[in-house]
């Protein structure tokens, strides 16, 4: 039987995945912005089991909340990583350091 | 009578105001038109005041006009201490400076900065009025001061010369070491006495007398020996006594009137009228007696020989002043204010006269000072030959002259004295008789006597100066033959100062010449069987000889005493030695306060050092922001785990 831990286990899973996914990769800002969407999906699983567990739809109403707002900052993201491809030539997240004091 | 007072004092002033602000609108005439009316009509009521107050007897005048300021129980009025002694300075300070504004118009004339001239001349009157007529020691301290600043200004009148601005600031610098003791002087004043009023002072003096302070740790200082001491340190600054005489000889780079009416008149006697207005002091303190008696015989004697190599005709006469100046301090020394201030009276007048004569001279060779290059202008200039000749015979105490009176009567009262260094002065001022003589009619000499060694273009140029010239030598020519014989009676031996000076009768010296006294014409009788008349004839003839007879014995002199020559014409070294230590040491020590002081701890450490620390410690964090995202993302995860689990841990 399924319990609240299993989900909750999944969400952190997943969270650490996306998390290592944003150090470890040093080539593509494009892995980059979908690690973030991993993010958001782990926290999405969260929302849901606890609104399941707890017999609360409002969790659920959150996640679409969510979803659209993911998949429009998606498209902004994707929208500057074009324009940064544009001036940069390039998307390699090594080269992007002009902040670097 | 206040409101006259007040009347002799800002007159001047306004003269003075309205010449400096608004002498482009006024021009030259209306400059000095409204100065001298200042003078004229300072100088006609001071001849009242002194009418009131010698003649008719009129009660001294001590009061304060004006309260400027409160502090702490202290009162610093502005007032008027008015008695015979200074009825006489304000006689002698505004007739020679009417008669310096006269001749001025002529001396000056075309210079760009006329009427600033005539602006500082008044200003100084005012000045000098003020020392002179206070009645208590800040006021006398604020003329003190202001004449000081308005010798700076015309010491450098000519700014543009290089020479000129080295003099003023010499003569401004001098005088602060001088004004230090001064003040101090005052401020151990006010400690012992709690009040700066002539009267309580001179009041209380004898309650003090017994009473010592420490200044060092372990060495008893009687107070009024300390503060006479520090007061006279004043007085050597401003009369230009060993060893601040330095700055005198070159504030003749100022124009020749002033040289006249400041550095040989009125100013430099500052210090001697001073010393006299607070003989109630200085009478308990022989100790700081004695210490004047040295200081004046040394100025007196070792001052007169610099005057014999000089070739400037007014560095000349400087030094017969700064030699002057030593007899009336001698006098002072001995207790015998009146012959100092009778000699400060009789000197103002022929010493005026000799600075204006030799300006008249300078006017007629087109500014040649060199009298190597004068010689045989007596036919030339007859007017300033006669009066040059009376003021010679006055410097040098000839017989007849007022010179005479008063130098003599401070060489015999020197004599009288019993006090420590007395012995020495008494030597001094008679050798210094013949050394005066000596210089002054070796100049006298050189300028109107003798081969012409001008050249062929100012010879043909030279004549008499203008009458605005020549008129104040002669109205200051009469004094200087009459004045002496006609005063030296009330003066000397009578009553004239009454209350004014105060001499203890064991110092009495002038007492004792009196019971001898039989008045002027005797003084003559008896002045012509004394050693310092002989000695200024000789020094007359010693001059005739090696000047006129043989002029070749000169620089026959010069050559087999080099080392005294040059001792002589370096002014005994003074000038290198505070250049090199007073000088040049301030420059040290303020270009080692510079390089480690300034460069190095406050540039170096303190603003530089701030800076550089910031920066590196910016340069060592920055390190910290690589750029790159996941760094910063990594720093925010970490952040919250370390929050989350501190909040679950606690």
């Amino acid at each position: 039987m399924l319990s609240l831990t299993h989900f909750l286990i999944l969400g952190a899973v997943l969270f650490c995945i996306s998390i290592a996914g944003i150090f470890l990769n040093r080539k593509n800002i494009i892995i980059l912005l979908m690690a973030i969407e991993l993010m958001l999906l782990a926290v999405n699983i969260n929302f849901i089991a606890f609104s399941h567990y707890l017999d609360d739809s409002a969790g659920q109403i959150f996640v679409f909340f969510i979803l659209t707002v993911a998949a429009a900052e998606a498209a902004i993201g994707l929208a500057i990583l074009v324009a940064l491809f544009r001036n940069k030539r390039t998307i390699n997240v090594n080269d992007l350091d002009v902040l670097k004091g | 009578m206040e409101n006259i007072y007040l009347a002799v004092i800002l007159a001047p002033l306004i003269g003075s105001i309205i010449a400096g602000f608004w002498g482009k609108k006024i021009g030259t005439v209306g400059a000095h038109t409204v100065t001298i009316i200042g003078v004229a009509i300072s100088c006609g009521l001071s001849f009242y005041v002194f009418k009131h107050h010698v003649f008719d007897g009129g009660a001294t005048f001590n009061g304060a006009v004006y309260t400027w300021a409160v502090s702490d129980g202290f009162t610093f009025d502005i007032g008027f201490l008015v008695d015979q002694l200074t009825a006489m300075m304000m006689v002698v300070v505004t007739f020679v400076s009417l008669m310096v504004h006269i001749y001025t118009i002529g001396y000056m004339k075309g210079d760009p900065g006329y009427q600033r001239f005539f602006c500082y001349i008044s200003l100084f009157t005012f000045s000098m009025l003020m020392l002179v007529m206070a009645n208590n020691f800040l006021q006398l301290f604020f003329g003190w001061e202001a004449v000081g600043l308005v010798s700076y200004l015309l010491i450098g009148f000519w700014y543009k010369r290089e020479t000129a601005i080295y003099a003023n600031l010499k003569a401004f610098l001098v005088n602060r070491v001088g004004d230090f003791g001064f003040i101090l002087g005052i401020a151990v004043v006010l400690m012992y006495f709690n009040s700066l009023d002539y009267e309580d002072v001179f009041r209380n003096a004898g309650n003090l007398s017994t009473i010592t302070v420490q200044v060092i740790p372990g060495w008893d200082w009687n107070v009024i020996t300390l503060i006479c001491m520090l007061l006279f340190i004043g007085a050597m600054g401003k009369s230009a006594q060993v060893p601040l005489h330095v700055w005198l000889p070159d504030s003749m780079e100022g124009p020749t009137p002033i040289s006249a009416l400041i550095h040989a008149a009125t100013m430099v006697t500052a210090g001697v009228f001073m010393v006299a207005r607070m003989s109630p002091l200085y009478e308990w303190s022989e100790t700081a007696l004695s210490f004047i008696i040295i200081i004046g015989a040394i100025t007196a004697l070792f001052m007169g020989f610099l005057g014999l190599v000089q070739n400037d005709i007014k560095r000349v006469v400087a030094y017969s002043t700064l030699s002057q100046l030593g007899y009336m301090v001698v006098a002072l020394g001995v207790s015998a204010y009146a012959a100092g201030l009778f000699h400060l009276m009789t000197h103002a007048f022929f010493k005026a006269l000799l600075f204006l004569a030799a300006g008249s001279v300078i006017i007629a060779m087109h500014h040649q000072q060199d009298i190597r290059k004068m010689g045989g202008l007596r036919k030339y200039l007859p007017i300033t030959y006669a009066t040059a000749l009376i003021g010679s015979l006055a410097l040098i105490g000839f017989p007849g002259f007022s010179g005479f009176f008063s130098k003599d009567a401070i060489i015999e009262a020197v004599g009288y004295s019993d006090l420590f260094g007395s012995g020495f002065a008494y030597v001094a001022v008679l050798l210094g008789v013949f050394v005066t003589a000596l210089y002054t009619f070796r100049m006298f000499f050189l300028v109107f006597h003798g081969k012409e060694r001008m050249d062929e273009h100012t010879r043909s140029h030279l004549k008499e100066s203008p009458l605005v010239v020549t008129i104040p030598l002669i109205l200051l020519a009469i004094p200087s033959i009459f004045i002496g014989g006609l005063t030296i009676g009330p003066m000397l031996f009578g009553d004239y100062f009454g209350s004014s000076l105060v001499v203890f009768k064991e110092h009495d010296v002038l007492a004792q010449m009196g019971e001898n006294f039989t008045g002027a014409l005797g003084f003559v009788l008896h002045g012509l069987v004394t050693p310092a008349f002989y000695l200024s004839m000789a020094g007359l003839a010693t001059a005739w000889y090696i000047y006129i007879k043989k002029p070749s014995i000169a620089t026959h002199f010069k050559e087999k005493y080099k080392t005294i020559y040059n001792l002589l014409d370096n002014a005994y070294g003074c000038d290198d030695f505070n250049d090199k230590w007073f000088a040049g040491g301030s420059r040290r020590l303020g270009s080692i306060l510079y390089k480690v002081g300034d460069t190095q701890i406050i540039d170096g450490v303190m603003v530089n050092g701030t800076a550089q620390t910031i920066g590196w410690w910016a340069g060592v964090t920055r390190q910290l922001q690589t750029g790159f995202l996941y760094h910063y993302a990594f720093a925010m995860i970490l952040g919250l785990v370390v929050l989350v689990s501190w909040i679950f841990i606690v």
